[in-house]
């Protein structure tokens, strides 16, 4: 079977590596790559552990080949943090106590950002609908929702 | 195993489907294809990417209607105003195909060919007389979205054929769409009933037109002329509902699954297409 070398940017660093065309996204930055922030969930795209983004949209990486990154841009939970200083999402995810086993944490990080970056002022319902395809099964939802309202706040007043 | 190729052309792509030995699978959004091809109920020897191919996922205006590329993901559908303003059912039928991240990548070729009697954009595409531009190795041919599905998983496009883009005509003065799917939750769920309703008014309020497609409760999406019949002639009283209601209900062919019974699918259907007609009907008078 022959191997493709595709060249992305991820997380704004050039990134070449070479797999099989079955692998998928996923499969690549987990294995390959070593980044092993996004979580295999349900690799069916119902769980949303897996959320990247390519090109500044909102993806799993669980239904996407690792083929299909060529030339493109693909943003990682491990580039959300500069160094040592979390991201504020981040850090409100913690103060709110927003997880608990912290599988589904990065995926919800990066969608939400996703919603950020998007709309600085979102509301309750609209935030709830952005990050219905992130299943969280033991915090609940409540908590990740006021931490998420509560980034965009600090977001904004900065 | 597995290969893969991403022609940048739509011939390329033709002849690359035409000559596969073995079975290749067209590969656009990846949603439906990926999950496939993972559960192993779908086993290609070549995937044919077809993303590479210039226009294939933007939208354009042209005539007075609009040009949908084939893999043009629902999130760039949903933020296209104009379309937003020209074909709201269509639109909110797309955007409700799974979540934020299925909105990143799904297509509507993708759910039109993946063949799911559930597909949420076919009945919205269909009510709205949308036809395709199917590319194959005898050339092109436009077809209606209604002709592309022909059960379950089945579509009547020939070996080495793909869909290249989707057309929405223009709208008369008055005229609107709209889509409700049931489910019992608010978000990422697959239709009990899907209803799509597509309706032109006279400056009396009176339809002039109407279109009615029922989703998730038979083989293929249908449309039900009877229920288009009950509206043409008629403001939307209840008497124009009920006989709405009636045909819609008469139309459904149903399976009893986990999502719904023959019988609750069916009294849904008439509920829906109700609720759907009301909907379709205040958004032409607004125009």
């Amino acid at each position: 079977m022959s191997k493709h070398h595709i060249s992305t940017i991820i997380n704004g660093e050039p990134t070449e590596f070479l797999c099989e065309p079955q692998l998928t996204l996923l499969d690549v930055l987990r294995d390959e790559l070593r980044l092993t922030g996004s979580k295999e969930g349900c690799s069916s795209g119902d769980c949303g552990a897996c959320s990247v983004t390519v090109d500044g949209r909102l993806v799993c990486s669980c239904l996407m080949l690792a083929v299909e990154a060529e030339g493109h841009k693909i943003e990682t939970i491990e580039g959300m943090a500069r160094g040592h200083d979390l991201h504020p999402l981040q850090r409100k995810f913690l103060e709110h106590a927003a997880l608990q086993c912290g599988f589904c944490t990065p995926g919800l990080l990066v969608a939400a950002k996703a919603l950020l970056d998007r709309n600085s002022n979102p509301t309750e319902t609209e935030t709830r609908y952005w990050l219905a395809g992130n299943l969280c099964r033991c915090t609940g939802y409540d908590k990740v929702i006021r931490a998420v309202l509560d980034a965009a706040a600090e977001l904004r007043a900065e | 195993m597995l290969d893969y190729t991403a022609p940048s052309t739509v011939e390329e792509a033709v002849r690359i489907l035409a000559e596969a030995p073995g079975t290749a699978k067209v590969l656009s959004g990846g949603t439906d294809l990926l999950v496939q091809l993972r559960s192993g109920r779908v086993k290609p020897g070549l995937i044919v990417d077809i993303k590479k191919i210039p226009g294939i996922s933007t939208i354009r205006e042209r005539d007075g209607g609009f040009v949908i590329g084939a893999s043009t993901p629902g999130a760039v559908i949903g933020e296209c105003e104009a379309l937003r303003r020209a074909w709201p059912g269509v639109v909110e039928a797309a955007n409700l195909i799974g979540s934020t991240q299925v909105q990143g990548r799904a297509s509507l070729a993708g759910n039109l060919c993946n063949a799911s009697p559930a597909a949420d954009s076919v009945p919205a595409l269909v009510a709205a007389r949308a036809t395709c531009v199917v590319a194959g190795p005898r050339g092109r041919r436009e077809v209606p979205v209604a002709s592309i599905a022909t059960g379950p998983g089945r579509t009547s496009l020939s070996p080495g054929e793909l869909i290249v883009e989707f057309h929405l005509p223009k709208r008369p003065p008055r005229s609107a769409d709209a889509y409700l799917r049931f489910i019992p939750r608010t978000e990422m769920d697959i239709a009990v009933v899907g209803v799509a309703v597509s309706l032109t008014l006279d400056a009396g309020g009176v339809c002039t037109d109407a279109q009615i497609v029922l989703g998730a409760v038979a083989p293929t999406a249908i449309l039900v002329p009877e229920a288009a019949a009950a509206l043409v002639g008629r403001k939307l009283d209840e008497t124009a509902l009920a006989g709405l209601d009636q045909a819609a209900r008469r139309a459904c062919k149903p399976i009893d699954d986990k999502r719904g019974t023959i019988e609750y699918r069916t009294k849904v259907a008439g509920v829906l297409a109700r609720r759907t007609a009301t909907i379709a009907y205040e958004r032409a008078g607004e125009r």
